[in-house]
Formats: C-alpha cells, sequence, structure tokens
C-alpha cells in the first residue's frame, strides 16, 4: 500500500489534485528504492534517521523532496549517490544495485563547494580529473554548459571573483559535465537571496529541460518544490518516512507567473498542512 | 596637482611594506642610545648602539663566517621538520586510530625542555652538526604538525564526498581536495617552525659546539664581549628574517589563490 494513502484524510482532495501518484515504475531507468532505511549507530545506540522508503523516481523526472530539517533527506542522497550504504532495502539506478560510488550522479550542494585554488573552467572539469576521462574530450562540453548558464567568459577567474548565483551556476555544470544519467541537488539555491533563488529556479527548470536530466532536488521550501517538481514527496519529521507524493499537474514551461496559479497555490497549501498538522514548520 | 604630489609621495613612501617597521627600528635604537646616556647605564649591562654596529662592521667576516654552520643547521632541522611533519599530519588527520596513539604522546614530548635533552645529542652524536639539526627540527616539527593536522581536518566533508561521489580514489580525492586545501595552514605552520628552527640550532650551539653563532653567544658572554654578543643576536635575527621572508615568497608561489594573497591579483574586469 502505498504510504501516501494514509494522509489524504488531511483535507478533502480539490477536483484538480491527484493526491496520490499513480505513476508507473520502470525497473530498469530511473531511480528505484525499495525498502530503503538507514540507522546511524552513535554512541547512544542506534538512530534511526529513515524508515524503510519505497518509491521510483522516473528518468528526466524532477522530483522534489520537501520535509523538515533532520529528517535525513541528504542522507537520502548520499545513498543514492552510493556514498553512503542502506541499512536494509536496495537502490536502484538504471537497473543497477548500488553498493558503491557509481559516477552516474551529478551533487549539487547548498555551498557551491568550488575549490578556490582552480579558476571556474577546472572547477567544472573536476568530475572529468576525479574519474580520470579524457580532458581534451570533455573541455568544450565544460565550456559549452558554461555558455549555458551565462558564465562565458568567467572560464580563468577564480571562484571568489564571482557572485554567490555564479557559483552556484557554475557548481551546476560541474554537476552535469560527465554527463551523467541523474543530478542530486541537497538545497541548491538556500544560501541565496531571495531574488536570485527565483532566478536560479527559472534556470534551473530550463537547464532541466534542454538536458533532460533526472533531477532529485532536496529543498525546505513548498513554493519552490511546487514550483519546480513533476512530482513532490512530503517527508515526516526525523525519524523521515514518506508522508505523501504529489504530481504537480502544472504546464510546463512554467514562469514565475506559475506561482499565481490556483493548482500552485493549493498544493503549496495542502502540503504546508502536513507540517502544521506535525507542528513544525522548518 | 603639484602641490598634492609632495605629500602624496611621502605618504607612498611610508606604503612601501619595509620602510614602517625600518622606521620604527631606527626609533628603537635611538630610543636604547638615549637611555644609555640618560641613565648612564654601564656598558657591561648593556652596550650602546654604536659599540653593536661597531662590532658588526668590523667582525662582520667572521661573524658571516660563524653564521653559516648556524644556517645550515636551521635549514636541515626546518626542513626535517617539514618532511616528518606533514606526513605524521596526514596521518593523524587521515586516523582516529593513530590520532589516539600518537597525538597525546606529541603533546607531551613537546612539553619537555629541549634545553635540557640537547646536551644528551652531544653525548649520542658528538660535537658536529647532527646534534643541531635534531635540536632545531625538535623545535620546529611540534608546529608543522599541529598546523598541518588542523589543515587536513577542517577539508569541507561534502567536498571530499562530492570527490568521491565521482568515483575519485583515495589517494585522487587527496591530492586534489584534501591537500590543496590544507596547504595555507602548513604554511603557516612552516613559518613559525622556520623561525623556531632558529632557536633550535642555537640551543644545539650552547650546549657543545666550537662553532655557530651559538658558540659565538656562548664565548662574548663568558668573556662579557656584551657588543659582539649583541651583534651575534643582530645577526640571529636577521637570520629568522630572511628565512620566514623565503618561506613567505614560497607560499606565495605555491597558494596564490588563498585569500591572503588577494590583494596582488590583479583583476581583468
Amino acid at each position: 500500500m502505498n504510504p501516501a494513502t494514509k494522509t489524504s484524510d488531511i483535507n478533502q482532495p480539490a477536483a484538480h489534485l491527484r493526491v496520490v501518484s499513480d505513476r508507473t515504475a520502470s525497473a530498469t531507468s530511473g531511480i528505484q528504492l525499495s525498502g530503503v532505511s538507514k540507522t546511524y549507530r552513535s554512541r547512544d545506540g542506534e538512530v534511526p534517521s529513515l524508515r524503510p522508503l519505497d518509491f521510483h523516481i522516473n528518468e528526466g523526472e524532477f522530483f522534489v523532496v520537501v520535509g523538515p530539517s533532520g529528517c535525513g533527506k541528504s542522507t537520502l542522497l548520499k545513498m543514492i549517490s552510493g556514498l553512503l550504504p542502506p541499512s536494509t532495502g536496495e537502490i536502484l539506478v538504471e537497473g543497477e544495485k548500488v553498493t558503491s560510488p557509481h559516477g552516474n550522479v551529478g551533487i549539487v550542494f547548498q555551498n557551491s563547494l568550488l575549490l578556490p585554488w582552480r579558476n571556474i573552467l577546472s572547477n567544472v572539469m573536476l568530475p572529468i580529473d576525479m574519474k580520470r576521462l579524457p580532458r581534451d574530450e570533455y573541455l568544450p562540453r565544460a565550456k559549452a554548459l558554461l555558455k549555458m548558464v551565462g558564465l562565458e567568459g568567467f572560464e580563468r577567474k577564480l571562484p571568489w571573483q564571482l557572485s554567490g548565483g555564479m557559483q552556484q551556476r557554475a557548481s551546476i555544470c560541474r554537476a552535469l559535465v560527465h554527463d551523467p544519467k541523474i543530478i542530486l541537488m541537497d538545497e541548491p539555491f538556500g544560501a541565496l537571496d531571495a531574488m536570485t533563488r527565483e532566478r536560479m529556479n527559472v534556470e534551473l527548470m530550463r537547464i532541466q529541460r534542454e538536458t533532460r536530466k533526472t533531477v532529485l532536488l532536496i529543498t525546505h521550501s513548498i513554493p519552490e518544490a511546487v514550483f519546480l517538481a513533476d512530482r513532490v514527496l512530503v517527508m515526516t519529521e526525523r525519524p523521515g518516512a514518506i508522508a505523501a507524493i504529489y504530481d504537480v499537474p502544472m504546464p510546463r514551461p512554467r514562469s514565475l507567473d506559475s506561482m499565481a496559479d490556483p493548482v500552485f497555490t493549493d498544493l503549496v497549501q495542502r502540503i504546508r498542512k502536513h507540517f502544521f498538522t506535525q507542528g513544525t514548520l522548518d | 596637482m603639484s602641490e598634492s604630489k609632495a605629500p602624496g609621495s611621502v605618504s607612498k613612501a611610508l606604503n612601501v611594506a619595509w620602510i614602517r617597521p625600518f622606521l620604527l627600528l631606527i626609533f628603537i635604537v635611538v630610543a636604547w642610545d638615549v637611555a644609555i646616556r640618560l641613565f648612564r647605564i654601564p656598558a657591561y649591562q648593556v652596550p650602546a648602539p654604536g659599540d653593536v654596529v661597531a662590532v658588526l662592521w668590523n667582525d662582520w667576516p667572521e661573524l658571516l663566517r660563524q653564521a653559516w654552520p648556524t644556517t645550515y643547521a636551521t635549514l636541515g632541522g626546518f626542513l626535517l621538520s617539514a618532511a616528518f611533519g606533514i606526513p605524521v599530519a596526514m596521518l593523524i588527520a587521515g586516523s582516529k586510530t593513530i590520532e589516539s596513539y600518537v597525538y597525546p604522546l606529541l603533546v607531551f614530548s613537546q612539553s619537555v625542555p629541549k634545553v635540557a635533552i640537547a646536551p644528551l645529542f652531544v653525548v649520542w652524536f658528538g660535537f658536529g652538526i647532527v646534534p643541531k639539526i635534531i635540536a632545531a627540527f625538535l623545535l620546529g616539527f611540534f608546529p608543522v604538525v599541529v598546523s598541518a593536522v588542523q589543515g587536513f581536518k577542517s577539508v569541507d566533508p561534502d567536498m571530499v564526498d562530492l570527490a568521491r561521489a565521482m568515483q575519485g580514489s583515495r589517494f585522487h580525492v587527496f591530492c586534489a581536495v584534501n591537500l590543496p586545501h590544507a596547504m595555507p595552514s602548513i604554511f603557516s605552520g612552516l613559518k613559525v617552525s622556520v623561525t623556531l628552527a632558529v632557536v633550535g640550532a642555537v640551543v644545539g650551539e650552547f650546549v657543545g659546539s666550537n662553532s655557530g653563532i651559538g658558540y659565538v653567544l656562548q664565548r662574548s658572554i663568558g668573556t662579557f664581549d656584551l657588543p659582539t654578543m649583541f651583534a651575534a643576536l643582530v645577526i640571529l635575527a636577521l637570520l629568522g628574517v630572511i628565512l620566514f621572508w623565503v618561506v613567505d615568497r614560497i607560499e606565495r608561489l605555491v597558494i596564490p589563490w588563498h585569500v591572503s594573497q588577494r590583494e596582488d591579483i590583479i583583476f581583468a574586469a
């Protein structure tokens, strides 16, 4: 049974909303999580971080996870990238079981985490160096990506010479340069000011449409989640579990005007209720 | 325009980095000289700066000849502390187990006064350059380790995760992320280390040597030849400053990207 059904009595679903996602899962593409949980061992004993999760992210989908602080969202991201083994269950990326870093992901963190001693271009090339791929082959791609995000002419600059938004755009290029199937983003715009953040949202949506990557984005911001997502997964407080998965039936391309759409506002309201009834809003 | 030029050039001259400490030095020397005349301090307590300068001038070849053994011992000890300190710091930062075994002992060993055990090195290694190098090494080693450990440990774990998720091997990630990140800390440790290595070398020369500035100091104290002693101190200070400056130059070459160096970077836009 889908865990989302148990919360469907929070509010009677409006006619245009499908509370429970009914997308069909494919075993050989996208990301499949079956019974994935994580328990950390600490000095005080075992600390459950994630309760068993079952869901599937389709190829090319924009999938957003919202949840309160410390609900294990970042753990989820690390497990999908292969940095952290799940305590139970298994994760399939493109049909293959994840046991170690598989390199088929690009990661964007809240901080751009650009290496201060490398210029922008060679920061973008970091995954190529790490994977020991031929530099010459990927250099034109790195330059093209920087051009796509509007950083042409900044290739030789050092990271600190760029604004926060520009740095984050460079780190998105870094996540894309080795052409992974999946982009994992952990609150990528959390450190930016509100105006830059909105602009980056629009930009990210464009990048996703152009590159057709599967995106898993983690955020605290409910409007941001609904604005960007094909589907939104709402998580409960620690230990994290799925509270609900919502489809976002808004047409693409979306613009900032979409935020005035009743579908948008209704969905934001509904998701917000999850956190109000739980007593946290973070 | 021409009127405002004169004060401009004065303040410009003041802004040259080495002018200010030099002015302060002149002031201190003048104050020193005035104090000696004013309070009639006898020459066997504090020598007049003029006498010190005279010794520096007259005995310069001899002092320079004695400065070389001290320089070699300092450099030897300093290079050893860098060569051992950085790998030890890597091990300590890389493994909690090694840290728990080694780090407390290292702190413990640091608390042993080197002057007290320096004679032992003479017993073990004779009167040559070896005991001096070891004394310099023992003093210079600790700051390198402490700074480098701090540098290696302050890497953002997300950054390491990012590189590891791209299938970078441990060694690869270390060279691309951890090591460059630790460089500024390593260099601040090296700068402390190089000045302490001078002290270490002199300690080594104090307890058993017949050459070097430490030996000159020892001999001049014995004969109450205070101008020579002060001249030797000046030489030591110069040695420390020069070595510090050399490390600082190397630092600028190695980590031009660091915050502390940014004013030197010329913007293109």
